[in-house]
């Protein structure tokens, strides 16, 4: 995509947007496409000075934007939009089928008039949006998010009790809910959680049992929504930084956690370095890991494994 | 320079698209201003605007009008131009604000952003907006996703480097790309490896080199009624399934307890149950319970037993 094209897109978009509206306000328009007012007029000049010289001269576009209304009063040949090419049907529709696998949303209705009607619209476009499908993760996630909807549409507390795999625990906490997240067909629910007094991120497939209390949500002013697109789970500075030596066998680590620092030792064999807010989870990893992985610093975690390893062997003796 | 050329595509593409007959190179060269005067130079100008036309997929068609000794001329058809009349409810235009976010940042947000434009251009007030309460997100952070979804789409075969799981080098694979599907938040591409005549599924995130195209477009038959997602399934899928009896520690293994088949108290132990749960992969499943540590001792069958001791002494190694 060239300058020229990109704007040749917008221009073939401009003319349909306000013959579909009849008249639209310049800066109404202006701020549906993120230009000034300025850049807008531009384009609408440039669209009206079109003009073909044979066999007759003649300007097959007529639009006025007088008194901060525009008007196109003639545009025969351009009044719909480009169809939808391929990536763009695919791209709206992979993701919308995503949204109706998430298990009881209530929205399902509207999602499936809107595939069928897109679908529709995009003709052979939408063929190959297929080929790409993203599955949505269950495992009894459905039953809880009704009642996480719940909680967010009425303003509610909730009461979880949550299963943390990496410390092996069910916890039990109160939490404001923010907001849900569909990532990569998992959901979690967003929220302030009282215990923690921090934004927690909980995988519904993981929250043993809930309930909506009376109590009102009350998410403080502080609490900030993370930036999704910087990643879910982002190490905070306060965690233990570990660096572990990986087998071919336990590569699998440098793509299941999010690793600082990952370096090819030869063979297949990896050093990587990762934080952790508790060091549990690395201990437990490491006796899952056994001979294909260990832990190089801290020396005092590692040492740590080697007891948790004779203690579990002493059970066997 | 950039603004003569929009000026120039514009008009070129509102001619081809006001003639109901084929126009010849030179009839076009008349009719729409900004071409040079040179005809060679012309023609090479030409021939950069329909490839850049056609790129942004406006189907610029070839061929002769009624008589055949007329030299091959150029039109676009309205039918095959313009979006399909297409009207969305205001909540499923809520839904289609909401599936145009989730590509935010990855492979497709672009499109996902172009085909907004041109549904709001036909008329639907659909904004990029949160809908409060939900946040959908797609990933594609391996840089395989983007080729293999063009050759997917395009029907190309591909060949790539792959390190499969355990092993110390990598591979050239030559794939008929099928699909590619997204399962427990991986993304993964299926298809028939052609040097072993095999349907095959690869995770993109273990292809460690670039894609490359292996043929032109249109040159891959999916089979009729090949599911990929089932082959994705399948792949993921595990053998038969055998009982472990485990004794866990009270207090511990939420997680084991979450799936188990029963649970007793162990009379030959006090403060520990006898845990039954359901299993299939040995090695896989040895790697859980070691993480368990002293909390976990695993009574039967006797190869997941040895599994378990091998997995600790490993550790000590």
């Amino acid at each position: 995509m060239t300058p020229a094209t990109d704007r040749l897109q917008r221009l073939l978009a401009l003319v349909p947007y306000v013959v579909s509206r009849k008249v639209v306000g310049l800066a109404d328009t202006a701020a549906a496409f993120g230009l000034t007012e300025r850049e807008l007029v531009d384009d609408l000049n440039m669209l009206w000075c079109v003009e073909l010289r044979s066999p007759d001269p003649y300007c097959p576009i007529d639009l006025s934007y007088e008194g901060g209304e525009i008007v196109v009063s003639e545009a025969e040949s351009i009044e719909r939009p480009l169809r939808l090419g391929m990536d763009e049907a695919s791209a709206l529709l992979v993701a919308l089928r995503m949204l109706a696998e998430v298990p009881d949303l209530e929205d399902r209705s509207a999602l499936s008039r809107t595939i069928a009607k897109l679908e529709a619209a995009a003709g052979a476009a939408a063929a190959a949006s297929a080929q790409v499908t993203v599955q949505v993760d269950d495992h009894g996630a459905g039953r809880v998010l009704a009642q996480v909807r719940d909680a967010l549409d009425r303003g509610r507390r909730l009461h979880l009790s949550y299963y943390v795999p990496g410390r092996d625990e069910a916890t039990e906490r109160d939490v404001d809910p923010m907001r849900l997240l569909v990532v990569e067909g998992r959901t979690y629910l967003e929220g302030w959680c009282l215990s923690a007094e921090a934004v927690r991120l909980f995988r519904l497939d993981r929250v043993l049992a809930l309930t909506v209390l009376d109590e009102p949500a009350s998410v403080p002013a502080q609490a900030r929504p993370r930036d999704v697109d910087q990643g879910l789970f982002r190490p905070s500075d306060d965690d233990v930084r570990v660096e572990l030596e990986l087998s071919v066998a336990g590569r699998w680590v440098a793509e299941y956690y999010p690793c600082e620092q990952v370096d090819e030792l030869g063979d297949g064999r990896l050093r990587v370095g990762l934080r952790t807010p508790d060091t549990r989870l690395v201990r437990r990893l490491a006796l899952r890991l056994g001979e294909d992985g260990r832990v190089i610093s801290p020396a005092d975690l590692a040492a740590q494994i080697r007891e948790d390893a004779a203690a579990a062997l002493a059970q066997y003796a | 320079m950039s603004r003569r050329k929009t000026e120039r595509l514009l008009s070129l593409v509102v001619c081809l698209l006001s003639t109901g007959k084929y126009l010849s190179a030179g009839q076009i060269r008349e009719a729409v201003p900004g071409y040079p005067d040179s005809f060679d130079a012309f023609k090479r100008m030409f021939e950069r605007d329909k490839d850049e036309l056609r790129e942004l997929g406006i189907p610029l068609e070839t061929g002769v009008s009624a008589t055949p000794d007329e030299e091959p001329g150029y039109r676009i058809q309205r039918q095959a131009y313009g979006l399909p009349e297409i009207r969305l409810e205001p909540d499923e235009a809520a839904v289609l604000g909401l599936a145009a976010r989730a590509w935010r940042r990855a492979e497709l947000a672009g499109a996902a952003a172009g085909a907004l434009l041109k549904l709001r251009a036909a008329g639907i007030d659909a904004e990029e907006t949160t809908q409060p309460g939900i946040e959908p997100r797609l990933q594609t952070g391996e840089a395989a996703f983007g080729p293999l979804w063009e050759a997917v789409r395009d029907r190309r075969p591909v060949s790539f480097s792959h390190r499969a799981a355990g092993r110390s080098s990598s591979q050239q694979r030559q794939l008929q790309p099928w699909g590619v599907v997204n399962r427990h938040g991986r993304w993964y591409v299926a298809g028939l490896d052609t040097d072993r005549g095999e349907t095959r599924v690869f995770r993109l995130s273990r292809i460690d080199g670039p894609v490359t195209f292996r043929g032109p477009a249109g040159s891959v038959t999916v089979p009729d009624g090949a599911d990929v997602r089932e082959l994705v399934r399948q792949w993921d899928a595990e053998g038969p399934r055998r009982t472990a009896v485990l004794q866990v520690r009270q207090g511990a293994g939420y997680g084991l307890r979450r799936s188990a088949s029963a649970v007793r108290p162990d009379p030959q132990r006090p403060g520990w149950d006898l845990v039954e749960v359901p299993f299939s992969d040995v090695g896989w499943y040895s790697e859980q319970l070691a993480s368990f540590g002293a909390d976990l001792v695993v009574m039967e069958p006797a190869d997941l037993r040895d599994a378990v001791i091998r997995r600790l002494k490993g550790v000590l190694t």
